[in-house]
């Protein structure tokens, strides 16, 4: 990498599901500051190697470096720990309370005084805190208060973003942010995406949709079955290449496999 | 324009929330409670057209002693339903509880407090107990309090032993229920209740706008204000010109503005809102979704013994139907009529006062009507359906006009 150690740095990771080699020896870093889109068809371990990272599913072989420290991510907890924070797809907000209550949803800041004793909530230092936090990301919510429930898709999703920040993670994964979203909500959160890229952030996003993929990634790491088949610098590749990739045919899938073979990513 | 002005100029329409926006906000937040305060009006109007002692001040002092059981144990129900579960047993938890506290201070001549506080104390455990059933083996909690129900009747049964009933003797334990202050004291209630409320408003907004969160004007606190401070003098005025404040009265209202406080300002009641919204993004929140649940069920099973207790207080004795006949179907059923939701995670604690007001009134209205208890449990149903009712189409239209 051009800017020295990557922030979080895979190294032969594999994770196997009773039979199934859900993933095999995969090699895979992102450095401060960097988008990876991970792509791949549906079952070639895109989610595995997200869970992977976050502690759902620790891998069964392999080392996980952070910072270029070896690390053990035994459960999520250690991930959130670490500084890794993942945004799932289905969000996980509760719809029935406001912006501000599911942004701070399991860490909620207590009132100092007479207040503490009943662990009284501090809603006016937690609405300060997620108007400065959404204003910093450029994020449009009509109002703090509005359950999340009324939001948008596109605005749910910055909501689920925002949230996870608010542990000043390092490493931000985010699965599918776009899925489902139309084309100006779409844009909305790709923005979103190029801010925390601004904010010196490791961002993974995965994605099934290319055109998001292009429009956000510095580099495009590509599965397949379970290996890693080719890791593309975005503005030096086209949709095909990775296309090619991802279905293992023509001339992309052959240049990769022989990248692979060499144990060393850059194709550049 | 550079994108720090960019950003600047695009946060200000949204950070600062328009005036019709407030509005909007504080009257969808009431919206339910002004409809329940609509409906106690119309019943009013009713009953009182049939029958002129319904409004009299003796008949609304009685009114209020009928429901503080029923809102007593709906405080307890209010927080069940918020994590969109239901305890079917407190209607026997609160007999139960009455006839432990009435053999301790009647057979074993128990101090009246530590008597009350056993009572109270079985309440709690039947409810934790409940909770950690229904949590750890993942069982329905339908069924777990359906098992609970049927067989704390019969330990009340076992309890009260041969002779079936139980006169309370103790003044310190009947007096929960008969006391009535004189109409000074009655005042002074008032007054403290406006001051501080009016106080808590005013240093509220105050550090909202210190926080450069609100802009608008105050007039909507204000009226609010004006409105609740209206209801209190009223409310003292008809209690003096009767018997005087009753202090079960007083009560029900310190058990609902406190559990009210912890519900919707403390974190234990932001995770209970968080698990009835949604358990799996409590649990990846990091809520420990399972204590939530046991100590929700306890409170519930605490509230049931405290209304029980003032059921057996009020009555001045425990005997085999205490807690039974319709008590838990109605205690359930108030909130609902009120507005907190079957589905979880919508509500508040407020329900249960006005819940009980609408179902008490209809039920004493129809005793000064003489009416059968045919043609009363035919009425009560009809409004409890017709409650449901609202909820589920007020749930239709969020879910048909929330997502933009």
């Amino acid at each position: 990498m051009a800017d020295g150690t990557p922030l979080l740095e895979l190294d032969g990771v594999s994770v196997r599901f009773g039979p199934v080699q859900a993933l095999d020896r995969v090699d895979f870093a992102v450095s401060a500051g960097e988008v990876i889109g991970l792509v791949g068809d549906n079952g070639a371990g895109k989610s595995t190697l997200v869970k992977a990272i976050a502690g759902i599913h620790p891998p069964d072989a392999g080392t996980i470096r952070f910072e270029g420290e070896e690390v053990r991510i035994k459960g999520p907890q250690d991930a959130t720990e670490l500084g890794i924070a993942t945004v799932y797809q289905d969000l996980a907000l509760c719809d029935n309370l406001d912006v501000v209550s599911n942004l701070f949803l399991g860490r909620e800041q207590v009132s100092s005084g007479s207040g503490r004793l009943s662990r009284q909530l501090d809603e006016v230092k937690m609405e300060h805190e997620t108007a400065d936090l959404l204003s910093n990301l450029a994020v449009t919510i009509p109002s703090l208060r509005s359950e999340v429930g009324t939001l948008s898709g596109g605005q749910r999703q910055q909501v689920a973003v925002a949230r996870s920040l608010l542990g000043e993670p390092k490493v931000v994964l985010l699965d599918e942010p776009t899925a489902a979203l139309g084309v100006p909500q779409t844009k909305q959160v790709l923005e979103l995406i190029r801010r925390l890229r601004e904010r010196n952030l490791g961002v993974v996003v995965i994605s099934h949709n290319l055109v998001d993929v292009f429009a956000v990634a510095d580099r495009v790491f590509v599965l397949r079955l379970g290996r890693a088949a080719g890791e593309f610098k975005a503005e030096e590749t086209t949709e095909e290449h990775v296309i090619g990739a991802i279905t293992g045919v023509g001339e992309g899938g052959e240049k990769n496999h022989d990248a692979e073979q060499a144990g060393e990513g850059e194709k550049a | 324009m550079s994108p720090a002005e960019a950003a600047t100029a695009e946060e200000t329409p949204e950070r600062r929330p328009s005036a019709g926006e407030t509005m909007r906000r504080i009257v969808q937040g009431d919206l339910s409670s002004v409809r329940v305060v609509l409906g106690l009006v119309v019943i009013a109007i009713i009953f009182q057209v049939q029958e002129p002692r319904f409004l009299s001040a003796e008949n609304l002092t009685n009114l209020m002693l009928q429901i503080t059981t029923i809102g007593l144990i709906s405080v307890g129900i209010v927080y069940v339903l918020l994590l969109g579960e239901i305890d079917l047993s407190v209607g026997a938890v609160s007999g139960l509880s009455a006839a432990v506290m009435s053999v301790l201070s009647v057979k074993h001549g128990w101090n009246a407090y530590m008597a009350i506080a056993a009572g109270v104390a079985t309440g709690a455990a039947i409810g934790c107990l409940q909770g950690s059933l229904f949590s750890r083996f993942v069982v329905p909690s339908f069924v777990v309090t359906l098992a609970g129900l049927l067989a704390w009747e019969g330990a009340l049964l076992q309890v009260l032993g041969k002779t079936g009933s139980l006169n309370i003797t103790d003044p310190k334990i009947t007096g929960l229920a008969n006391i009535f202050y004189s109409d000074t004291v009655g005042w002074i209630f008032a007054a403290v209740i406006v001051a501080v409320y009016g106080a808590l408003t005013a240093i509220g907004y105050r550090r909202r706008v210190a926080a450069g969160l609100e802009d608008t004007s105050p007039l909507p606190l204000i009226a609010r204000f004006v409105f609740v401070s209206a209801i209190v003098i009223v409310a003292v005025a008809i209690l003096n010109s009767d018997r005087g404040v009753p202090l079960a009265v007083m009560i029900l209202l310190a058990f609902v503005v406190g559990m009210e406080y912890v519900a919707r300002r403390t974190t234990f009641g932001r995770h209970v809102f968080a698990v009835g919204g949604n358990a799996e993004a409590a649990r990846r929140a990091g809520i420990h979704v399972n204590r939530v649940r046991v100590a929700v069920f306890t409170i519930s099973g605490t509230m049931a013994a405290i209304g029980g207790v003032m059921a057996a207080s009020r009555l001045f004795a425990v005997n085999q139907n205490s807690g039974g006949n319709e008590l838990l179907l109605l205690a359930i059923a108030g909130p609902v009529i009120a507005g907190t939701s079957l589905f979880g995670g919508r509500g508040s604690v407020w329900t249960a006062l006005l819940g009980a007001l609408v179902i008490g009134s209809i039920s004493n209205g129809m005793d000064l009507l003489s009416l059968s208890s045919a043609v009363k449990l035919m009425v009560t149903g009809g409004v409890l359906l017709l409650a449901v009712l609202v909820d589920a189409v007020a749930r239709q239209q969020r879910q048909t006009s929330g997502r933009v």
